[in-house]
């Protein structure tokens, strides 16, 4: 992925024995490891007793490499692929609560409804918002709304999955890898929507 | 089958099941309920430490010498913690352990209650897996895991924390249940298609040469790597914790590189057009300046570990998998060689670049005190050091022919592991013949220990190199540090002779040359533990020399 400060970042997705302290594993090996995580998500999977991580981890490019090989060490991962390079979909979520008095309020939900954000909860001077989708609409939506006043955001991390389809998505920006060629540095790119 | 047991009872019983004999521990609290039915289980000898640093030790020095299993007991808290050094120590160097640690009772768990430390939490990065069992029901299977997990892929250390009353509680057991670990899958055969490429590198080869690391012994392949290179004719040079993988009086061994290898073997590292790497990784004090390593060589790299691919050297030809399998796929596709041409070359740098130069002095040297050692055992000892000069000497000046003879701690560089590891190799090979190297320094921070030897008539025989510095540390400072030199001296070492005395092992103190064999002879005559203070040059540095994060261009071979 592109060198972003100089650190690069890969996106890591683990299927976990769902156990007490395997975050705690997880979490000590990226630290003692010197692999920074940028984000984190961990949910119940398809199979009973397992739980699928997604993380993205930056740090300079020959460390970040090994992250996957290094949690595969962990009795406790059954499951770990690298899928910077593939061609994969993902999404982050995030909840944004604005003030939305009268005045203002549909202005917000013109904004909400443009990036396909849904209300979630209403009350009498602020309104939350529900949006899912790439790091760049969801920045984009939160900066859109600073004028009403943000009251609180919060985002999860990113979800990733492989694509069922050779054919990739046009704004997945960073998927550009060149397979043959691992050591590929990727371009900076724009347009990371996830969306398709 | 399942029987109904006590927590206790179920890891004696699993323990036996997994063909433990010896365990060592020192008991405490917590751990006090598994002691209370060790005499239901005559079959399972406890071996009484003195501090748990030195159960550890002991463990992992019956492990590399024997290859089994080691076990240690210890109970919760700080007994848990005094562990830690020995368990970072094992993984370090990949050494197969179980250690059961007592913990608190249930409900008092997170209260910090006496004795309570979150062990699991704090071995975390020292082991290679560890589990906290809160049902005695689990215990059986916990402990079956933990044996496969130490042993089978790349070994190390696991650590069993049991609550005290989960020792008392009933459960069953049933000793064939299966063991499920979706996550662990370690390797086996290498993929074919890794062996073509490997040997395809070997075949075209003109100067290989073979980098034996402690793959070699973990996995008790010396017979394989021999075969290997007589059949291709490949010179072998070892790692640090390689040493005794190959007979080192054969004509093909070309020492150790790096750090304070032998400067032949590090050049000729440096001018093959091959390395071909079977259970190393790379680690730094063999490469340094990984940008200057070898440059004009490809590497092929046999490895258990897939993470440890690429790690600090970028290889062309990885091979994942059991360094015995692999062995077993490359020998029939290796061709026969000669490489007349290269093999004269590695003589003409073992000629010009000698490295073992042993000091023409009268007074007594280190390096003395080694050869004669390996003169007079002639290379028939088990050895364990501790780290510094001391063990530096002794990787240079004895030469090994007994393969797995070596044990050292390389990876972790624990200065006591000497005094230790010696009983847990004595204990595991009652009839061989153990000699403790050791530093004057590394020596006192376990010598407690020394009880353990006497309480169980265990007759290992202590070489002190005993020159009242961290002479290691001294070497340092004066290369490094403006000889401003710093808390380097022991001014006050006890008489080392009359510690043997008073611990009630026989003591001998060696001042010059010319008594050095008899002493050693005296000392290997006598049945029961020894103690030999050689008493040798204050300072004296340690060469060859390739400084840290250097490559061979700044090996300092010899300044004298």
């Amino acid at each position: 992925m592109a060198p972003v400060n100089g650190t690069f970042q890969r996106t890591i997705s683990a299927l976990v024995q769902d156990k007490p302290g395997v975050l705690a594993r997880i979490s000590g090996l990226f630290r003692r490891r010197g692999f920074n995580i940028a984000s984190l998500a961990v949910g119940r999977s398809e199979r009973v007793g397992m739980s699928r991580m997604t993380f993205v981890v930056e740090g300079p490019d020959a460390v970040v490499r090994h992250v996957a090989a290094q949690l595969d060490r962990l009795i406790d991962v059954v499951e770990v692929y690298d899928i910077t390079e593939q061609n994969i979909v993902w999404r982050e979520l995030a909840l944004i609560k604005i003030a939305a008095p009268a005045a203002s309020r549909s202005e917000v939900l013109e904004l909400a409804n443009v990036y396909r954000a849904n209300v979630i909860d209403i009350g009498v001077e602020s309104l939350t918002l529900e949006i899912s989708g790439g790091r760049q609409k969801i920045d984009s939506l939160i900066e859109l709304l600073k004028k009403f006043g943000l009251l609180e955001v919060i985002r999860t991390g990113r979800v990733a999955t492989l694509r069922g389809t050779l054919v990739e998505g046009e704004d997945d920006g960073l998927y550009q890898a060149d397979a043959s060629n691992p050591t590929y540095v990727l371009p900076i790119t724009t347009g990371e929507s996830g969306s398709v | 089958m399942s029987k109904y047991l006590s927590g206790s009872q179920i890891v004696c019983e699993a323990l036996l099941n997994e063909g433990v004999n010896v365990v060592f521990g020192i008991p405490g609290g917590a751990i006090l309920p598994l002691y209370g039915v060790l005499s239901q289980y005559p079959d399972l000898r406890h071996i009484l430490s003195r501090h748990e640093q030195g159960a550890a030790h002991s463990a992992d020095g019956y492990a590399r010498s024997t290859g089994k299993v080691g076990v240690a007991f210890a109970t919760s808290g700080p007994g848990a913690t005094n562990l830690v050094t020995g368990l970072a120590t094992a993984m370090m160097d990949s050494v197969p352990m179980v250690a059961i640690t007592g913990q608190v009772g249930r409900s008092a768990i997170g209260t910090d209650a006496f004795q309570e430390t979150d062990i699991t939490g704090a071995t975390l990065p020292v082991t290679k897996h560890n589990y906290l069992v809160m049902r005695a029901e689990d215990l059986g299977a916990t402990i079956h895991e933990a044996f496969h997990i130490a042993r089978t892929g790349r070994p190390g250390p696991v650590l069993i924390d049991i609550p005290k009353d989960v020792f008392t509680e009933m459960g069953d057991y049933d000793s064939s249940a299966h063991i499920d670990l979706p996550g662990y899958n370690p390797p086996g055969k290498a993929e074919e298609s890794q062996v073509e490429a490997a040997a395809a590198l070997i075949n075209e080869s003109e100067r290989p040469v073979i980098l034996a690391g402690h793959g070699v012994v973990l996995s008790r392949s010396w017979d394989e790597l021999k075969q290997l290179a007589e059949k291709a004719q490949i010179p072998v040079v070892t790692t640090l914790l390689g040493i005794s993988s190959f007979p080192e009086d054969h004509v093909l061994s070309t020492g150790f590189p790096g750090m304070h290898g032998m400067a032949y073997a590090s050049l000729a590292v440096d001018q093959a057009d091959l390395i071909i790497n079977f259970g190393s990784r790379f680690d730094d004090r063999i490469v340094g300046d990984a940008k200057r390593f070898s440059t004009g060589s490809k590497k092929i790299h046999v490895d258990i570990d897939p993470a440890e691919i690429n790690k600090s050297i970028q290889v062309e030809a990885p091979v994942i998998g059991n360094i015995k399998d692999v062995f077993a796929q490359l020998l029939p596709k290796v061709k026969p060689n000669t490489h007349v041409d290269w093999l004269q070359h590695i003589e003409h740098l073992k000629a010009e670049h000698p490295s073992l130069r042993i000091p023409e002095s009268d007074r007594l040297m280190g390096q003395h005190v080694v050869k004669a050692l390996s003169d007079v055992t002639k290379g028939d000892a088990i050895i364990t050091t501790g780290v510094g000069q001391h063990q530096m000497w002794a990787a240079q000046h004895y030469q090994f022919t007994n393969a797995n003879s070596w044990l050292s701690s390389g990876g972790a560089g624990t200065m006591g592991y000497e005094v230790p590891s010696a009983i847990g190799a004595q204990v595991g090979n009652p009839d061989k013949l153990v000699w403790s190297i050791c530093g004057d320094g590394g020596f006192q921070m376990t010598l407690m220990e020394l009880a353990t030897a006497v309480e169980n008539n265990l007759p290992v025989k202590y070489a002190i190199l005993n020159n009242n510095h961290l002479g290691m540390i001294t070497q340092w400072q004066g290369l490094f540090y403006d000889g401003d030199y710093q808390a380097e001296t022991y001014t006050a070492n006890p008489d080392f002779v009359k510690l043997a005395d008073a611990y009630g092992m026989k003591g001998i103190r060696v001042t010059s040359q010319d008594e050095l064999e008899s002493a050693i002879a005296e000392a290997n005559a006598h049945d029961g533990p020894v103690i030999v203070d050689f008493v040798i040059e204050k300072v004296d540095d340690l060469y060859p020399m390739i400084p840290a994060g250097q490559s061979v261009k700044e090996l300092i071979e010899d300044p004298n």
